[in-house]
């Protein structure tokens, strides 16, 4: 290592890959997780893989930085056959990672977290100054003197790239990096990814954004189900071609009526707020809004900002101060608990399935019993029925499509998908005035998100109001009539999706946070993104 | 080579119910060897303790007036035990249940009769369910871990026991012993075999296993109490309060334990001495685990314990080893049982070179 920025310019070397995988394969109990993988990356090409979660991208990248062995196939860096036993290892190679999870301690500036992730030990001082070096390079603006605590998740993805930027990387791999990013903070990334390529540094950039990977990508690789399905180019091809090869079926609609009115308001929210609770909680100020029936509500933001809080609020579990704060087809439900506000209509589906919305080592039919209890009357003289709540489980299994062994299955024992279709059937069947739901489609596949889309459309259709929650402005583009921005526990105004403009919109998520004077223009390629 | 631990995608159900007759049968054969090295004989001290308490037909009746307050407190601690709530001061809540009664029985003098027995029993239930309530107020006003405070509790109650039995309520007759004394024969619990020692208090004890078994399989307090103990935050979704949960477990498990320890007093030992706390609210928490935290089986495995409380006697004038053994007996039960614990959600693997293993797992 000796200066920062030296990348190889294509063509220097051998016209042999950077990095080039043949047959890889791994297994783990029960499943092949990745089936005789091939791909090649070229030196700075923006190599994109593709697939949906459990296609095993996770597994491939794994075993390429060193955190675990193939069980058979070849790795070629540069043409030479490798080994890469450990991420040091792959560090030591050129290979850098920066996961979708950071590892940062929030109690430490960005210079002690970077010197901590480091390899060889190199004096605080000259650190920095590399650092700032760095930061200057790609124009990533950030104080190495800043505790971490107080950073925007895009400003903690930077300490991650510059982690491992300081590497001189010939190959970087970046997992997800845009999910919970303002579009501002899109831009940002893709404009030091560019150049980064552009200096000959090869890109393995994992998503699911097909759109970005059209803007971004030269070549994407599309997996499924553990193996290679198509290697392609993405400016030839379209979105909806590049999902159909990813999910390997042909990708539904969603089926709308053209003529909606919304006519009755079903849920009001009048200047609810409720303080903070804990270190890390965010207190919600003045919420108001409202829906009306047939009307899809979209709450956008980026993770963090009060979304979980308002949630709780809403669903009862944290009581407000004000009975009129809320209320649902004109009674005043804000001082009611739970059980209480879901004899009223209230259903509410939480971000975290497990645990939360669900209890994992109960079966279906007991799960059942957790919020359906008093609204189908499975309760009588404080005992619960025996039949009701399998025979709903079995109902909601068969109308959802879920993919259990039936009722008395385990909930932890299903997917991610299919348990959020269990639990969005348990709620739409019990046909709710108001349904909240946070973050349907997290972690979910595209067959089950479209599907679990469907259903709120068509819940829609019948005269119910729903609320939905999320960090993905896609999905509530899709989905929702109107909109608006939650940031630091404030809502803001109300838009219609029609006319939203994607710019304030991310102004509004928070744009790039901690320099609000910082104008970013925001480009055509990551406009054409959502 | 290297032992792995996969988790299963249900809990094993063979495993549920092998893992505490495993147990059992790893105690006596542990035993065995520790006895044969300290050259007692082994198989004769294992077989008393555990054998022939259950073959000679004259012990079934010391068995039963054992299990009968194992099997009643341990009832209480399961409940509390499935909601994450842990009572570890069940034999506070029992002394102060008996004291109770005591003080019943004394405030009436030689009279007795249903209606009196009733009330001790009430006041028993009472003091218990007080001296359960006391951690569940700090637990939920202070955030005061029911563990210790309720585990404090215990020498508390016999301190109060020790005030009382050497101070007011001391037996005049009683040669200046510490004791109460002796119940009238009023208020004393029916016996229900004629010539045995098997009391009412016992018919309690095989009822109340079946109620319990309603309550928790079947209710919706039973529901929430799984609710809380399994996933809080589920809990709070479903419109179960966390607070009231704590609050009814300790509650109701020092109910149960105050009776336990009533039932005692009017049924079997009739008056209160030093030696009256004799550990049945330690031991009963082995019999929750032991019977895993089910009502049934809280009552085979409580019976299992009396086995050896009463097989511990046996021992001592055979093979002359000291009435204490039989703790220990208990207490490696209850560490197989934790130790076994893990079988039910995982299963053990044995895996060689990561490449060959793999190999074997892609083929099943």
């Amino acid at each position: 290592m000796t200066k920062p920025m030296t990348h190889e310019t294509p063509g220097t070397t051998s016209d042999a890959p950077r990095l080039e995988l043949i047959g890889i394969s791994k297994s783990f109990p029960g499943v092949l997780a990745n089936d005789n993988i091939s791909l090649s990356v070229q030196p700075g090409e923006i190599h994109a893989l593709l697939g949906e979660n459990g296609a095993g991208k996770s597994t491939l990248v794994k075993m390429i930085y060193g955190i675990m062995p193939q069980d058979a196939g070849e790795m070629r860096w540069n043409g030479q056959p490798i080994t890469i036993s450990n991420p040091k290892a792959a560090r030591r190679l050129g290979i850098g990672m920066v996961f979708q999870h950071f590892s940062l301690f929030e109690a430490m500036t960005v210079l002690e977290n970077i010197a901590l992730g480091m390899d060889a030990k190199i004096p605080a001082r000259d650190l920095e100054a590399r650092i700032v070096e760095v930061m200057k390079h790609y124009g990533l603006n950030l104080d190495p003197q800043r505790i971490v605590s107080t950073l925007s998740v895009g400003e903690r993805q930077r300490i991650e790239i510059v982690r491992a930027l300081l590497l001189n990387p010939k190959m970087l791999i970046m997992d997800e990096p845009t999910s919970v990013l303002t579009p501002q903070e899109v831009e940002q990334l893709f404009v030091v990814l560019r150049q980064l390529a552009g200096e000959g540094c090869s890109i393995l950039y994992i998503s699911h954004k097909l759109r970005e990977i059209k803007a971004l990508c030269s070549t994407a690789t599309i997996l499924r189900a553990g193996r290679v399905v198509e290697t392609c180019d993405p400016a030839v091809e379209t979105s909806r071609s590049m999902a159909e090869m990813m999910i390997g079926g042909s990708l539904k609609d969603i089926e709308r009526g053209s003529q909606r009115s919304f006519d009755r308001q079903r849920l009001a929210v009048q200047n609810l707020s409720v303080p903070g609770e804990g270190p890390f909680g965010v207190a919600l100020k003045n919420i108001s809004f409202q829906a009306r029936s047939g009307e899809i509500f979209g709450i956008a933001g980026v993770a963090g900002n009060g979304q979980n809080e308002l949630l709780l609020a809403l669903s009862g579990e944290t009581p407000c101060e004000s009975a009129e704060a809320i209320t649902i087809d004109g009674v005043a439900v804000g001082t009611l608990g739970a059980k209480e506000r879901r004899l009223k209509g209230v259903a509410t589906v939480p971000e975290e399935r497990n645990g939360h919305a669900a209890v994992p080592d109960f079966s279906l039919s007991d799960n059942t019993v957790l919020t359906a209890r008093d609204r189908l009357g499975m309760v009588q003289a404080g005992l619960i029925g025996r039949g009701a709540p399998r025979r709903y489980a079995s109902s909601v299994i068969e109308t959802f499509d879920v993919k259990a062994t039936g009722p008395g299955a385990m909930a932890e024992s299903l997917s991610g998908g299919n348990l959020q279709k269990y639990i969005m059937g348990r709620e739409i069947m019990q046909k709710p005035a108001v349904l909240i739901v946070s973050q349907p489609t997290w972690g979910v596949d595209a067959g089950a998100a479209a599907a679990i889309h469907q259903s709120l459309v068509d819940l829609a259709a019948t005269g119910s109001a729903i609320v939905v929650i999320s960090q993905d402005l896609d999905e509530l583009l899709a989905l929702c009539d109107t909109l608006a921005v939650i940031n630091l526990g404030s809502l803001s105004r109300i838009m219609n999706v029609a006319d939203a403009d994607i710019e304030e919109i991310g102004l509004l998520m928070g744009g790039v946070h901690g320099d609000p004077d910082t104008k970013i223009k925001i480009s055509e390629d990551v406009i054409n993104a959502y | 080579m290297r032992i792995k631990l996969e988790k299963r995608l249900n809990p094993s159900v063979f495993m549920l119910v092998a893992t505490p007759i495993a147990s059992v049968l790893l105690t006596m054969l542990i035993g065995l060897i520790v006895f044969d090295a300290l050259g007692i004989d082994g198989i004769r001290a294992v077989t008393d303790i555990f054998f022939t308490p259950l073959l000679a037909a004259y012990k079934w009746q010391d068995v039963a007036v054992k299990a009968a307050p194992l099997v009643i407190i341990a009832l209480g601690i399961s409940l509390g035990n499935r909601a994450q709530v842990w009572n570890i001061g069940a034999e506070g809540q029992y002394i102060i249940g008996a004291l109770a009664a005591a003080g019943v029985a004394m405030a009436f003098g030689t009279t007795g009769g249903f209606f009196v027995i009733t009330l001790m029993i009430a006041a028993g239930v009472l003091g218990g369910a007080f001296w359960g309530a006391i951690p569940a107020w700090l637990r939920v006003n202070y955030r005061v871990n029911e563990i210790l405070s309720s585990l404090m509790l215990t020498y508390v109650a016999i301190q109060v026991l020790g005030y009382l039995i050497g101070g007011p309520w001391k037996d005049p007759n009683g040669r200046n012993f510490p004791q109460t004394a002796p119940l009238a024969p009023d208020q004393t619990l029916p016996i229900l075999f004629p010539g045995t020692t098997i009391h009412l208090g016992v018919a309690i004890a095989f009822v109340l296993p079946f109620v319990f078994w309603v309550l928790t399989a079947r209710s919706v307090f039973g529901f929430q109490i799984r609710v809380v103990g399994s996933a809080p935050d589920a809990a709070r979704h479903g419109g179960f309060n966390t607070r009231q949960t704590i609050w009814m477990t300790l509650v109701i498990s020092g109910a149960m334990a105050g009776l336990a320890g009533a039932l005692e007093l009017s049924g079997a030992l009739r008056n209160i001495n030093l030696g009256f706390p004799s550990g049945y609210g330690f031991t009963a928490i082995i019999v929750a685990f032991l019977g895993r935290l089910h009502p049934i089986g809280c009552l085979i495995a409580g019976i299992v314990l009396a086995v050896t409380y009463v097989g511990g006697q046996v021992a001592q004038t055979s093979v002359h080893i000291p009435n204490s053994t039989a703790g220990i007996f208990q207490a490696m039960m209850l560490f197989f049982i934790l130790a076994s614990d893990i079988f039910v959600r995982y299963r053990v693997r044995l895996v060689g070179r990561p490449g060959k293993a793999a190999a074997v797992e892609a083929g099943e």
